[in-house]
């Protein structure tokens, strides 16, 4: 059944598939950030700035839920709430607290704006990107 | 380092198990036995999705500095004046998934107190004590959903009536709804925490009562060969 010939060519094919399956598995997983970190980036690619990365864990400890999502208005939808630039320097959204007052000014530019470029609007580590099959496009975009 | 190398020593093990067994296994393959050593050597034949039978990897840093996040970008200026979350979770009670903090008894146990208004920091929250059981038709514990958590992180109208309508039997709910990001879903499974296999039991707590069966599917009622 296994002559000699076939024998050494087959297993030059197996032992070279098995190492580079191995070092693909042992490639470290790229993105290992906090849960509930929102990229918005409606904006700012077009602009030439960089995507800004919120982190809902830095502000939970300061603040609850109800601060920003019932008085200042936020969606519950990441990229939901059309934030410019315009808006936070008029006081509203992030220029609610973000204004010198409450929390660092807006001339921080690159504390916010510090995503990787190009990284779509998302939310880390939710529960639909980890679905192994992606959801309907129409129950997921509203 | 030390992952590819032993990696790489594991793969090196494995293929000489592998050829020794293949030669034994070869003079009994004409009976008919296969061994796993011999599916392993046939693998060049055969799909290759048959090789492998590998614990998932298990997230090695999962509160790693922004720096290291992969989505913060480490050359810009901003990104390393940012605080690392681990030095902010110091003594805070911890889970196992999500942030690997746990938020609520944080505040339970008064390790954290963050502010109920943004500019008044002695303000407190309208909290109501009221659980809710919700049945559930599966064999799956019924659903207490308790107000007193929601309540001391949001108000009432974050939630009613949008999400839910304030009324007995008149919200729908389902997994599949939650886990493409509706009801529960909306907060859980993004921002409060996830929906996995370690938190089924936090909102399914409360157990069937003891005479409970599973309701008999009408394809298992109807079916002529029961």
């Amino acid at each position: 059944m296994f002559c000699n010939a076939e024998h050494s060519f087959k297993w030059k094919y197996a032992l070279l598939g098995l190492l580079a399956g191995m070092f693909v598995f042992a490639l470290p997983p790229t993105a290992k950030a906090e849960y509930a970190d929102v990229i918005i980036n409606n904006y700012a690619d077009a602009a030439g700035m960089r995507p800004v990365v919120f982190p809902h864990w830095f502000h939970r400890v300061r603040f609850r839920c109800k601060v920003c999502h019932a008085d200042l208005g936020f969606q519950f939808k990441a990229g939901g709430n059309k934030i410019t630039m315009a808006k936070i320097i008029d006081g509203k959204f992030c220029g609610a607290c973000h204004n010198g007052e409450i929390a660092w000014s807006v001339e921080n530019c690159n504390m916010c704006h510090s995503g990787i470029p190009g990284t779509p609007t998302h939310i880390h580590g939710s529960t639909v990107q980890r679905l192994v099959a992606p959801p309907y496009k129409a129950l997921n975009s509203k | 380092m030390s992952q590819y190398m032993k990696s790489f020593v594991g793969a090196v093990a494995l293929t000489m198990v592998a050829s020794t067994s293949a030669v034994a296994g070869s003079g009994v393959s004409g009976a008919g036995a296969v061994s796993a050593a011999q599916l392993l050597w046939m693998s060049a034949d055969v799909s290759s999705a048959n090789i492998f039978n590998r614990n998932l990897k298990k997230e090695k840093d999962p509160n790693a500095p922004p720096p290291e996040s992969g989505y913060h970008d480490p050359e810009n200026d901003g990104t390393h004046i940012l605080q690392p979350p681990k030095e902010a979770y110091v003594g805070l009670p911890t889970t196992e998934f999500g942030n690997h903090v746990d938020w609520v008894k944080a505040i339970d146990q008064d390790k954290l107190s963050p502010r109920w208004d943004r500019f008044d920091s002695s303000e407190e929250p309208f909290v109501m004590d009221l659980d809710i059981v919700r049945e559930v038709k599966a064999s799956v514990p019924d659903v207490v959903f308790p107000h007193r958590q929601h309540t001391e992180w949001l108000a009432c109208a974050n939630c009613h009536p949008a999400i839910f309508v304030p009324q007995k039997g008149a919200n729908q709910i389902n997994m599949s709804a939650i886990l493409l990001g509706q009801k529960c879903g909306v907060c859980h499974g993004k921002v409060s925490f996830p929906i996995t296999t370690k938190t089924c039991t936090k909102c399914h707590s409360k157990p069937k009562p003891e005479d409970w069966s599973p309701p008999l599917s009408d394809a298992t009622l109807k079916n002529p060969w029961r």
